[in-house]
C-alpha cells in the first residue's frame, strides 16, 4: 500500500503547480484553470487522509469542494464573458478599474 | 504493484499539470487539465474511492471542463498577449517574481513540514480498507451531512441564477 506521505507530497506539488499558474499567466481562463488545479489538489489531500483514517468523510467534503467548483466555474466564466465584452481582452492586467 | 500505478498516475498528473500552466493556447490547457484529472481519479481508485473517482470524471472532466471549452471557442481568442519585454520569468515585473517566490516558499513548506511529521504520523492501516462503499458515503451524506447537502442546492441556484445575469447581454 501506498505511503500518505506520496499522496501528501504528490497534492503540494500539484497546489505549487497551481499557484505559479495563477500568479505567471496573463490570460484569465488559465488563471481559472490553475484555480482548479489547486482544488483538485485539495480533494487528493482529502480523500488520502480519508482513507487512512478509514472515514469517509475525507469523500464528502471532496463531494462538496466538486460542487463549489462547478459553481465557481459558472460564475468565473460568466463574469471572464462579461469582462471580455467590454475590453476585448483577457489580460488581468487590463482589469484596473477598480484599482487605486 | 500500488506504488508503480502511484507513480505513473502521480507523473501523468504533474506533466499534464504543469504543461496546462506553460500552454500559450487555452484551448490545449483544457485537454491537458482533462487529461490530469483522468490521472487524479485513477489515484482515487488507488485510495478505494471509486465513487469520488467517477464523480471526478463526470463532474471534472465532464460537465466543468466543457464549460471551459465552451467558454474559449466562444470567447476565440487563441494567443495570450506577448509578455512584457523580460529577459526571464524571474526578472519580469513585480507580480512574476512574487508568484514564483510564493511557489518556492510553498514548496518548501512542504518539504519542511513533511519531513517533521515523518512516516507514520497517521495511522497506515490496510485493515481500514473497506470503508468506501457508496452506501457508506450516502448513508452519511442523507443523514449527518443532511443540511450542507441542501445548503449545496441553494449554492448551485445562486450560482446559477448569478452566471445568467452576468453574462446577460445589456441593452
Amino acid at each position: 500500500m501506498v505511503p500518505l506521505n506520496y499522496y501528501l507530497v504528490l497534492s503540494g506539488v500539484l497546489f505549487a503547480i497551481g499557484t505559479a499558474g495563477v500568479f505567471l499567466r496573463r490570460n484569465l481562463i488559465t488563471v481559472l484553470l490553475s484555480i482548479e488545479i489547486m482544488l483538485n489538489a485539495v480533494n487528493l489531500t482529502f480523500v488520502a487522509v480519508g482513507r487512512y483514517l478509514g472515514t469517509v468523510d475525507g469523500q464528502i467534503i471532496t463531494f462538496f469542494v466538486m460542487t463549489v467548483a462547478a459553481a465557481e466555474a459558472a460564475v468565473g466564466l460568466a463574469l471572464v464573458i462579461s469582462l471580455f465584452r467590454h475590453r476585448e481582452t483577457l489580460n488581468p492586467d487590463a482589469f484596473t478599474a477598480l484599482k487605486w | 504493484m500500488d506504488v508503480i500505478a502511484f507513480y505513473i498516475f502521480a507523473a501523468i498528473a504533474v506533466v499534464a499539470s504543469v504543461l496546462v500552466v506553460g500552454q500559450k493556447n487555452p484551448m490545449h490547457s483544457v485537454m491537458l487539465l482533462i487529461t490530469s484529472f483522468g490521472a487524479l481519479a485513477g489515484l482515487y481508485v488507488l485510495l478505494d474511492a471509486p465513487f469520488t473517482a467517477v464523480t471526478q470524471i463526470i463532474i471534472y472532466a465532464g460537465a466543468i471542463m466543457v464549460l471551459f471549452l465552451f467558454v474559449v471557442m466562444l470567447l476565440n481568442v487563441p494567443r495570450e498577449e506577448p509578455a512584457p519585454p523580460a529577459v526571464s520569468a524571474l526578472l519580469g515585473p513585480t507580480g512574476i517574481r512574487i508568484g514564483v517566490i510564493l511557489s518556492l516558499l510553498l514548496g518548501a513548506e512542504i518539504v519542511w513540514a513533511l519531513s517533521r511529521i515523518g512516516l507514520g504520523w497517521f495511522p497506515q492501516d490496510p485493515a481500514a480498507a473497506s470503508v468506501s462503499s457508496v452506501a457508506l458515503i450516502g448513508a452519511s451524506l442523507f443523514t449527518r451531512h443532511a443540511f450542507a447537502f441542501e445548503a449545496t442546492s441553494v449554492l448551485i441556484l445562486v450560482a446559477m441564477i448569478g452566471a445568467v445575469v452576468l453574462a446577460r447581454r445589456e441593452h
